[in-house]
């Protein structure tokens, strides 16, 4: 999972690099922007949008902190649960049900974190597994929740009071918003001093230790940043299908973030929004079409990811255009040595 | 007679359920563990090898009139030589990177196996009658024991603790041991340590189909019977830690009747009370109850 620093002396090529990366996400952006009158179904586009988030959420974690939650659903289901309790049976307007999803999810994340953080690597997944089966069961049984129904007609009401977010488009933008509002903070985290400590962490925990860091202060931290970041994926979705049910809080859900983000490429920043695509469109063209056999494919695409395909979509490119780029350098040097 | 205020029947009759249960987490930590401790794999295909010894068991009988008793032997034999083909097919990859793939790779082989199933027979359970020689019940006097529950619990207790002699008392228990601390110290030795491993994960997944076909004709045999028992099994580990083989059998044991007697005093948290204990055994020792590590 260890990315290789580009060496530092092609420093044009780097900035080439950079800028070439500043203009597709300028492109996907405007895509983005202009997706609805380019007859994309908005719905599907939101939905893709919310679970990208989610998937960036959990890479927070996994791809730059090296900590595997297998109970990302707990926080992206309960914020989904809140939203949609507050909007509709406490009249929230739609940012303050947003707001309190995100904080509960948050809350939920450090209690879950402050327990899974005392053991490492697969014991860490397995208690927050664990954990999350425990939120789904309160998920199940709490009074507010609708049990087995879940929480269905959640009004989208009007941003602020003002403006409504009832026609498709309005709600389609705010979404957009929010999503790289969302992707910038994770950027923004990873990129600060913090995240190089998170980094460290991945790479080496006991030299993190001895170089005198708290390391379980950072990771906690990691772990409510992401559990939060998660929750904010959790109300928008409740906020754009109108519902929260089970199923976003069951460990399946934990599984599904996993497969996008490791589909995408773990620890690469468009990755998870890759992997989320691709998961979100196969389902959407797949269910109607082969019912329940769509688990059996996911559960052929985790196979393959493991087995061949380690480092996701993202991953692989990123890796080829390196070899690339480090095969054109040695040609140049080679070109160098024959011309001096 | 009644025990605080619960018929005592009834308290019984939920105490002798989470027994049961209990023999059901002690069977399938004791695989997970010995799994781990050779493959270093968490295996997340556990339940749902369960679940395929269950449903070998339904076919067996169903399609092919082989009955229980036979079932009992070879529904775990079928299950186990497919363990040996995922390992040879998959698992073998994956021995020298980080532990986290084995996990997802076994997901993906539970979720093919669950969802194959559910596309084949739906999520219904089907049932699957008690053996006419272990039905019916028994008076104890202060209790009435249906048989057949008994059987299970015995059945457990012996096949865990047969495994627990085999691990800890023979030499190719010794073997075993020796290849979970340093494998290739022990194929240095002339021991064929590919083929441990093989035959290990084999056995894991027999076990795990062996609980299964006792389980049948308890709970309705359904495709997603494993997946819900795997992630309680999976506190089971944590808070007995994977260090012992014992630890798991008692741990296993011991919070199945916990959950049992939660179901008479308090049934809302049944279904919770295992993940409770985990949170505080994690709280206080973390390595779990019988683990070693630091």
């Amino acid at each position: 999972m260890s990315s290789a620093m580009p060496p530092l002396t092609d420093h044009k090529q780097m900035t080439k690099t950079a800028k070439l990366l500043r203009l597709t996400y300028l492109a996907l952006l405007i895509l983005a922007l202009v997706a609805p009158m380019l007859g994309l179904y908005p719905v599907f586009v939101m939905k893709l949008l919310c679970f990208a988030l989610f998937a960036c959420a959990f890479n927070l974690l996994l791809g730059f902190t090296g900590l595997l939650s297998f109970g990302h659903a707990a926080f992206f289901g309960s914020a989904a649960y809140i939203t949609g309790y507050f909007i509709k049976s406490q009249n929230f307007t739609p940012e303050l049900g947003i707001a309190a999803g995100v904080i509960g999810a948050g809350l939920i994340g450090l209690l879950v974190g402050v327990v899974a953080i005392r053991r490492q690597g697969i014991y860490f997944a397995m208690i927050t597994l664990a954990m999350a089966q425990m939120v789904y069961f309160v998920c199940l049984q709490a009074p507010f929740t609708g049990g087995e129904d879940g929480l269905q007609g959640v009004p989208r009401g009007a941003l602020f009071g003002l403006v409504s977010l009832k026609s498709d488009t309005a709600m389609y933008y705010l979404v957009v918003a929010v999503f790289v509002a969302g992707f910038l903070a994770v950027s923004r985290i990873v990129h600060s001093p913090f995240g190089q400590v998170l980094k460290m962490i991945r790479e080496n925990e006991p030299r993190a230790i001895s170089l005198g860091y708290q390391v379980d202060r950072y990771k906690l931290l990691a772990f409510v940043l992401s559990s939060a970041l998660a929750g904010l994926a959790g109300s928008l979705k409740a906020l754009i299908m109108g519902f929260a049910t089970l199923s976003d809080v069951h460990w399946t859900m934990s599984g599904e973030v996993i497969l996008m983000t490791l589909l995408g490429g773990v620890g690469t920043f468009f990755g998870p929004v890759m992997g989320a695509g691709i998961v979100i469109s196969l389902q959407d063209t797949l269910a109607d079409k082969v019912g329940s056999w769509v688990n059996v494919i996911i559960g052929v695409i985790f196979v393959l990811c493991v087995l061949v395909f380690r480092k996701g979509v993202v991953g692989e490119l990123q890796a080829w255009l390196e070899r690339r780029r480090a095969a054109a350098i040695s040609a140049d040097t080679k070109n160098a040595g024959r011309l001096g | 007679m009644e025990i605080f205020g619960i018929p005592h029947q009834a308290f019984l009759g939920q105490l002798m359920l989470g027994l049961v249960n209990g023999a059901f987490y002690a069977m399938l930590s004791l695989g997970l563990a010995v799994i781990f401790g050779l493959l270093g794999i968490v295996n997340f295909a556990h339940g749902a090898l369960y679940m395929l010894g269950a449903f070998a068991a339904w076919i067996m009988l169903d399609k092919f009139g082989i009955n229980y008793w036979y079932a009992l032997v070879l529904a775990p034999l079928t299950v186990g030589a497919l363990g040996v083909v995922i390992e040879r097919l998959f698992l073998k990859h994956l021995y020298k990177t980080d532990p986290i793939y084995g996990l997802l790779l076994t997901l993906g082989l539970a979720l093919i196996a669950e969802g194959l199933f559910r596309e084949l027979y739906g999520v219904s359970g089907q049932p699957y009658n008690v053996p006419e020689l272990l039905s019916g019940a028994t008076n104890l006097g202060f209790m009435v024991l249906p048989n057949y529950r008994a059987w299970v619990v015995l059945v457990s207790l012996a096949v865990c603790l047969g495994t627990w002699y085999l691990i800890e008392r023979t030499r190719l228990g010794a073997y075993l041991r020796a290849g979970t601390e340093n494998a290739a110290l022990v194929q240095a030795f002339g021991i064929n340590v590919p083929l441990m491993v093989m035959l290990t994960y084999g056995a894991g997944a027999a076990l795990a189909a062996l609980a299964g076909v006792l389980a049948a004709p308890i709970i309705q045999v359904n495709p997603l019977m494993g997946s819900n028992l795997i992630i309680v099994v999976f506190a089971v580990v944590v808070i007995g830690g994977m260090g012992s083989i014992m630890g798991s059998i008692l741990t296993g044991l011991g919070l199945g009747v916990i959950e049992g007697l939660t179901r008479v005093f308090y049934p809302e948290a049944s279904s919770i009370v295992v993940f409770i204990i985990m949170v505080i055994v994690l709280m206080i020792r973390p390595a779990g109850l019988f683990g070693k590590e630091a």
